[in-house]
This record gives structure tokens, C-alpha cells and sequence, in this order.
């Protein structure tokens, strides 16, 4: 039963993502994305990390996607269906994958070189519990690292959006008013 | 399911989003690629966390997952204001330092 969700989740995560870099209209394109984030999503969950599944799907289905979207409707999507879709490096772009793909399956044939697994000590923590443990307790100077690059993203994005002739107004408005 | 599945996933959609990356010429779909490739690294980090028994892959993910908004708010703030100047998003119209 947990194999056959795994490989329900597997599929879908691949599928998604297959047709995302395969669709032509950018907002096909997005809404595959989204199966596909949603996929990994599942995956999160059979791996019993059920903290990571709520903000995959709250941070990349809820709040990643839509900034996707809004951005495609900004755009002329009309127009940028009628482009050639593939860059004309096409061929060495195969290769590399190719080779990647060999690489990957060799290793895989070979056998992954995996320790065992640690015996599993029974924690009566939840999974949320025991990562607000590690979080806060080790991880806190990166936190709130984080937090900076959060408001440094967040500047960044509302300035380089503000339209030019907007900051020539500033800029008039505030020669006059000097 | 043993770890090796999960990385086995893990690679097929970083070679997915890689694709994406190499063959598109949309930088749209350039950005979402790159979202695929965080999640394949995501992926790969929480088999790992649930092959040791230990949640710090999982506190590693969570930064990556902040990181990746973060580079998703910026990437699509630039692509506006590169729609707003040129009027064209394909990666390859955008060659102003090549010679």
C-alpha cells in the first residue's frame, strides 16, 4: 500500500515536472508545476517529514505559484506562444542529460553505497516538535539569517519593479518641493 | 520505501529540471526549472533525513525552501523590469555582453 502511494506520488511529481519544461502556453506550463510541486509534497509525506509537506504546499503551491502566475498575466503571453520554444544548442543540451542520466543509472546498478540505517530510538515527539528542537536550538543564527535575506528579497523585488518614470516623478516632485 | 528510491526520484526531476534549464528559451520557464532542481535537492535531503533517523535534513530543507522564495521573488522582479526595458523575455535575445 505505501508503495503503491509512492509510486502514485512519484508519477505525478514526474509527470508535472516533464510537462512544465514541455509546454508551449506559460500558464499550462505553471499549472503543471504545480501537480509536480504537489507531488514532491506526497513524497515528503511518506518520508514522514510532515512539517516540510505543510510548507511545500503552503510556501510553493500557496505562495511561489501565484507570484508565477501574476508575473505570466504581466506578460504578453500571446506573443510568446509564437516564438520557437528550444534554444538551437538543442543537441548538446541532450548530451549532457544523457550522460548525467548514464552516470546516475551506472551508480545506481552498481549499488548505492549506503551505510546501514542507525537503529530507530522511539521519540514520543511529533515531527513538527523534534524540528523546532534542531531549528531553535541549533540552527538559530541562520534563522534569523534567513529572516534578513527575506527582507533583503523583499526590497530588492519592490525596487527593481518601480516603474522608471514613477522615480523621475520622485525625483521632479521633490526638486520642486526643495 | 527504501532510500534509493527517493534519490532515484530526485534524479530523474534534477535531469527534468536541468532539460528545462539547457533546452527552453523562455526565462519564465528557465525560473521554474530552477524550482524543479530545488526540489530535487529538497528531495534528496529529507530520504536522507528519514534514512538516518534524524530531523536536520529536514531544518536544512526549510532553508532551502526560504532561499528558493527569496530567489523566486527577486528572479521574477528582474524578469518585469527586463519585460519593461526590452520587451522580450527569450534568453537568448538578451546578449548585450556578448561580442
Amino acid at each position: 500500500m505505501t508503495n503503491l502511494i509512492f509510486y502514485c506520488f512519484a508519477a505525478m511529481t514526474l509527470a508535472g515536472a516533464l510537462l512544465t519544461v514541455t509546454r508551449r502556453n506559460l500558464v499550462h506550463a505553471a499549472l503543471s508545476l504545480i501537480l509536480s510541486l504537489l507531488g514532491v509534497a506526497g513524497l515528503f509525506l511518506t518520508a514522514k517529514a510532515e512539517f516540510l509537506f505543510a510548507a511545500q504546499i503552503l510556501l510553493y503551491v500557496g505562495a511561489v505559484m501565484i507570484l508565477f502566475l501574476f508575473v505570466i498575466f504581466l506578460v504578453n503571453v500571446e506573443s510568446e506562444q509564437q516564438v520557437r520554444p528550444f534554444s538551437r544548442q538543442w543537441p548538446l543540451a541532450i548530451a549532457t542529460l544523457l550522460a548525467i542520466l548514464l552516470a546516475g543509472a551506472a551508480l545506481f546498478r552498481q549499488g548505492l553505497p549506503l551505510p546501514a540505517p542507525p537503529p530507530r530510538a522511539a521519540s514520543a515527539a511529533g515531527n513538527t516538535e523534534q524540528v523546532a528542537d534542531v531549528l531553535f536550538y541549533q540552527y538559530a543564527l541562520p534563522f534569523e539569517a534567513a529572516s534578513l535575506l527575506l527582507l533583503v528579497a523583499i526590497l530588492g523585488a519592490v525596487l527593481m519593479t518601480r516603474r522608471r518614470d514613477a522615480a523621475l516623478l520622485d525625483a521632479e516632485s521633490e526638486e520642486t518641493s526643495a | 520505501m527504501s532510500t534509493g528510491h527517493y534519490l532515484g526520484v530526485s534524479l530523474l526531476l534534477l535531469c527534468i529540471g536541468l532539460g528545462g534549464m539547457l533546452l527552453r528559451r523562455n526565462l519564465i520557464i528557465i525560473l521554474m526549472s530552477l524550482e524543479l532542481i530545488l526540489n530535487a535537492v529538497n528531495l534528496n535531503l529529507v530520504a536522507f533525513s528519514q534514512h538516518w533517523n534524524h530531523v536536520t535534513g529536514q531544518v536544512f530543507g526549510i532553508f532551502v525552501i526560504t532561499v528558493a522564495v527569496a530567489e523566486a521573488a527577486v528572479g521574477l522582479a528582474l524578469l518585469i523590469a527586463l519585460y519593461r526595458n526590452r520587451g522580450a523575455l527569450l534568453a537568448d535575445e538578451i546578449r548585450l555582453l556578448k561580442w
